[in-house]
């Protein structure tokens, strides 16, 4: 099979057919990358929803040269051969992206000062890239009460963003999915209309995925900001995952527990729900050492990883 | 060397003169001097009967203010404690139950706030960071302690009464400027 060969933003790369435009962009990475919010690379079928991801596309292919009518998600659109792709360098695109965070914000509340999400949201990274500095619409935004959704889940289902993220991760890694969206439109929302009906081992993945504070995790629920707590690797002999986790700690206790996540919010394994909610023990990790993140982002602030470009920490 | 002013003098030990010898000029000269002072402006006050006048903006000790129906405006949010030069804040967050919505603004509340004041250097990043206009710099003074422990403030000093006659007044670092941004209503997020 011939590889693909596909320029975006000018920056030319070789794929395998049947790769999306997204992950052409994710293997060159940095600035070309569309940013993603219901697309999880981990989850089969996903993508294609919030509409953030959209891209212009110049010249279809080699074959047929003309420029797709509209922009198309990135995440959904299979490369072909001789494709030139324009994301951030066209205005277009970085248009339609300002108009499309505008109404994911349309119902979104501004509680980043409360929400536990604050800081790891990539709603919030949408915004301040793309956001606007006000508020166009007179409209009362849909408010609803935050529910338990299972014993260890909250549900802030204001905040939602109706990625169906969490709706895959039921579908596809637990055996059974008790939880989905009602209603239809501008009615739709997460319910399980059994209260506290979420209990599978894996159901915990639902935080880990979710891109606002919408699923959050009830045992950290507003114990610290995540900028204030330290994430450190760690892992533990378990029966039912990997084991493999990230520990966000404060001095020697353990706040939360969540999956290893890659620079695009990804967890690299899930784990199951008795590592993540019930081992909050440092005695029943073995810690691996600090976890690397990215330098600009919000929790590295204070860290003192580098000073000055000249690392503190030892290399492993 | 090069000299920095022109006043230096270079010292001799010549013998003196008479008129040098007896001194008496030379303290008469110096007691002049002093006596003048006696009725020239004073540059100190008598504090604290006497209080200077401070700029209306002056940086002094801290004050989580309340809104108009008397609920405690911080949130816990964090962001006056990342912003904090010194590191001077910490806080804990708690969560609002039924029933305390007349105490507490949002959901989330700061049931431990501490501002280590020896800390602090009143630098005001903590005003400028707060997105629900909870924290100001006030034009009082921290008092001096003996001890350290008291100097680190906890919310029985920092949060502002609840009577309204008693509140903690800082609308002159509210400036014309930030009346005008409030005003606007499609820059009212801070609802």
């Amino acid at each position: 099979m011939p590889l693909l060969k596909v320029t975006i933003d000018n920056i030319e790369v070789e794929v395998e057919a049947g790769t999306t435009i997204m992950n052409a962009a994710r293997k060159i990475g940095g600035a070309v990358v569309p940013p993603a919010m219901c697309y999880y690379s981990k989850l089969e079928g996903s993508g294609g929803k919030c509409r953030t991801c959209l891209v212009k596309v110049a010249q279809g292919s080699a074959k047929d040269p003309r420029p797709m009518p509209k922009l198309v998600a990135s995440c959904r659109t299979m490369v072909q051969d001789g494709m030139v792709v324009q994301n951030i360098t066209s205005p277009e695109a970085m248009d339609s992206r300002q108009a499309i965070t505008e109404f994911l914000l349309l119902n979104h509340p501004l509680d980043c000062p409360v929400c536990d999400q604050a800081g790891e949201c990539h709603l919030q990274d949408l915004s301040y890239v793309h956001g606007l500095q006000e508020t166009r619409t007179d409209e009362e935004r849909r408010t609803f009460k935050p529910i338990d959704i299972g014993d260890k889940i909250k549900l802030n289902m204001n905040r939602c963003i109706l990625c169906y993220r969490c709706v895959m991760v039921a579908d596809q890694i637990t055996d059974k999915r008790v939880h989905g969206i009602l209603g239809r439109g501008d009615h739709s929302e997460i319910s399980t209309h059994i209260l506290k009906a979420v209990d599978n081992d894996f159901s915990g993945n639902m935080i880990d995925v979710c891109p606002v504070g919408a699923l959050t995790d009830n045992t950290f629920r507003f114990k610290s900001r995540v900028w204030f707590t330290k994430p450190f690797d760690a892992h533990r002999e378990c029966t039912k995952c990997s084991g493999k986790v990230v520990l966000w700690m404060k001095s020697n206790e353990v706040l939360r527990v969540t999956g290893r996540k890659d620079k695009y919010g990804e967890v690299e394994e899930f784990i199951c729900n008795d590592c993540r909610f019930d081992y909050k023990e440092l005695k029943d990790w073995t810690v691996e050492g600090p976890r690397t993140i990215e330098r600009h982002s919000v929790i590295s602030q204070n860290h003192y990883e580098t000073v000055a470009g000249i690392s503190v920490i030892a290399p492993k | 060397m090069q000299n920095l002013t022109n006043r230096s003098k270079m010292v001799s030990d010549k013998k003196m003169t008479f008129m040098e010898w007896i001194y008496v000029p030379a303290i008469i000269k110096g007691m002049s001097i002093t006596i003048r002072h006696f009725f020239s402006k004073k540059t100190t006050i008598s504090y604290p009967e006497e209080k200077r006048e401070f700029s209306k903006v002056y940086r002094g000790q801290h004050v989580l203010k309340r809104d108009d129906q008397g609920r405690e405006r911080c949130t816990a949010c964090g962001l006056c404690a990342v912003a904090c030069p010194a590191e001077a804040i910490t806080m804990r967050a708690a969560e609002r139950k039924p029933g305390e919505e007349n105490l507490y603004r949002e959901e989330k509340y700061a049931a431990v706030y501490e501002i280590n004041m020896l800390r602090c250097i009143y630098c005001g990043d903590c005003e400028d960071a707060c997105p629900k206009e909870a924290i100001f710099l006030t034009d009082r003074i921290v008092a001096s302690q003996y001890e350290r422990q008291p100097f680190v403030y906890g919310k029985d000093i920092l949060v502002e009464p609840f009577d309204l006659n008693l509140r903690i007044d800082i609308s002159a670092r509210q400036t014309d400027a930030v009346a005008q941004f409030k005003s606007v209503k499609r820059y009212a997020h801070n609802k």
